[in-house]
């Protein structure tokens, strides 16, 4: 590695402050919990729709 | 509109970390109108003669009310620049900064693509039509040309408001009938007294951020006497599907009485002073709410006690 872009790896570029961090972080954890939502929906409404015959199908 | 500010201008752009907190999203869809969107919405589906399951019907009302938080959210990103101009908006998370218009823009397409998508994949093709024509009307038609172009801006952008019942319906039934154009012809006439009675005493936030609403166009007399024409038209209509036999005499009785306080009130407004301090357009205001819930109510309600 030479020199130049070893002192660019070394910038710290953007640091969070402690605000934006747990803001990221409450951000992040609403959409895992509304991809998990979303996930839970579809499973319920394809075992509404379906039924038994979702696991009826040609193989 | 600016995405840089005149100071940074002079450095070199460099992407901020985000200060928008879970409630700053919330808060851009709207979620006062989101509850009333979903409330008619579930009014439109719970009278509907045919039924889905539960499951289908509260995955139908998800799908409503994220398609109104996306649309919430596009006219949040759209209307930055009049809400920081307003007392009633200022606060808002784009004018307060908290949120960039490019992550309320980039929040509102994936809501609406999702609700849209979402509605036709797991209820029918038609009620998600209906969402996505919904949403694309609020934004393009009322946000983007009628508010800021005409005092009848409420009026004709008022039917994104009136929508969601028949989405309800469609969701419950596949198709539409006369009972749900009802409900929307009720909410669509609704509309406008209760927005110009809010008008009437925010003219001057609405003048300063120069949209052209009814008070600042045609004056306060013209808006008081539109507000009473409207409410004439209204009250009747609120009453129509009781003499059509959509509804029951519990219902009926709801319709009437609170159509005459209505009427009453629009009466007070059409009379009051210029200088008493906008108490009768305040009531009116509080009371359209009152009554386009105690309507709504009393229908599902109406549809239970007559079994």
């Amino acid at each position: 590695m030479s020199a130049v872009s070893e002192s660019n790896d070394q910038r710290p570029g953007i640091v969070l402050t402690e605000e934006q961090r747990r803001r990221r972080r409450a951000r992040s954890i609403a959409i895992a919990l509304s991809l998990a939502a979303l996930v839970v929906l579809v499973y319920l409404v394809t075992i509404v729709k379906l039924g038994p015959g979702v696991l009826n199908r040609p193989m | 509109m600016s995405l840089a500010t005149d100071s940074e201008t002079s450095a070199p752009l460099r992407a901020q970390p985000s200060m928008a907190g879970v409630g700053d999203y919330i808060a851009l869809m709207k979620p006062r109108v989101m509850s009333l969107v979903v409330f008619t919405a579930f009014v439109g589906y719970a009278v509907a003669p045919l039924h889905v399951h539960p499951v289908i019907g509260f995955a139908a009302l998800l799908c409503i009310a994220i398609g109104a938080g996306a649309a919430g959210a596009l006219n949040m990103w759209y209307d930055a620049d009049i809400d920081a101009r307003m007392r009633r908006t200022a606060g808002r998370p784009i004018p307060a900064g908290r949120v960039t218009p490019g992550e309320a823009l980039a929040f509102g397409i994936t809501l609406a693509t999702f609700s849209v998508v979402l509605l036709g994949l797991l209820v029918n093709v038609i009620a998600a039509g209906l969402l996505a024509f919904t949403i694309l009307f609020y934004v393009v038609i009322y946000t983007m040309w009628l508010k800021r172009s005409t005092p009848q801006n409420i009026v004709i952008g008022g039917a994104a408001g009136a929508f969601p019942p028949m989405i309800g319906w469609a969701a419950a039934t596949g198709g539409l009938a006369v009972e749900p154009i009802l409900l929307f012809l009720i909410i669509f006439f609704w509309t406008p007294p209760h927005f110009w009675a809010l008008s009437l005493y925010s003219a001057e936030d609405y003048q300063r951020a120069g949209v052209p609403m009814l008070p600042v166009v045609s004056g306060e007399r013209e808006t008081r006497r539109q507000i009473l024409v409207y409410t004439l038209i209204l009250v009747p209509l609120g009453i129509l599907p009781w003499l059509l036999g959509y509804a029951g005499l519990s219902y009926g009785i709801v319709a009437v009485a609170t159509g005459a306080v209505m009427v009453a009130m629009a009466l007070r407004v059409r009379r009051e002073a210029p200088d008493a301090g906008h108490r009768a357009s305040r009531k009116l205001f509080a009371f359209s709410i009152l009554y386009l819930f105690l309507l709504f109510a009393a229908l599902p309600v109406d549809k239970w006690v007559t079994g």
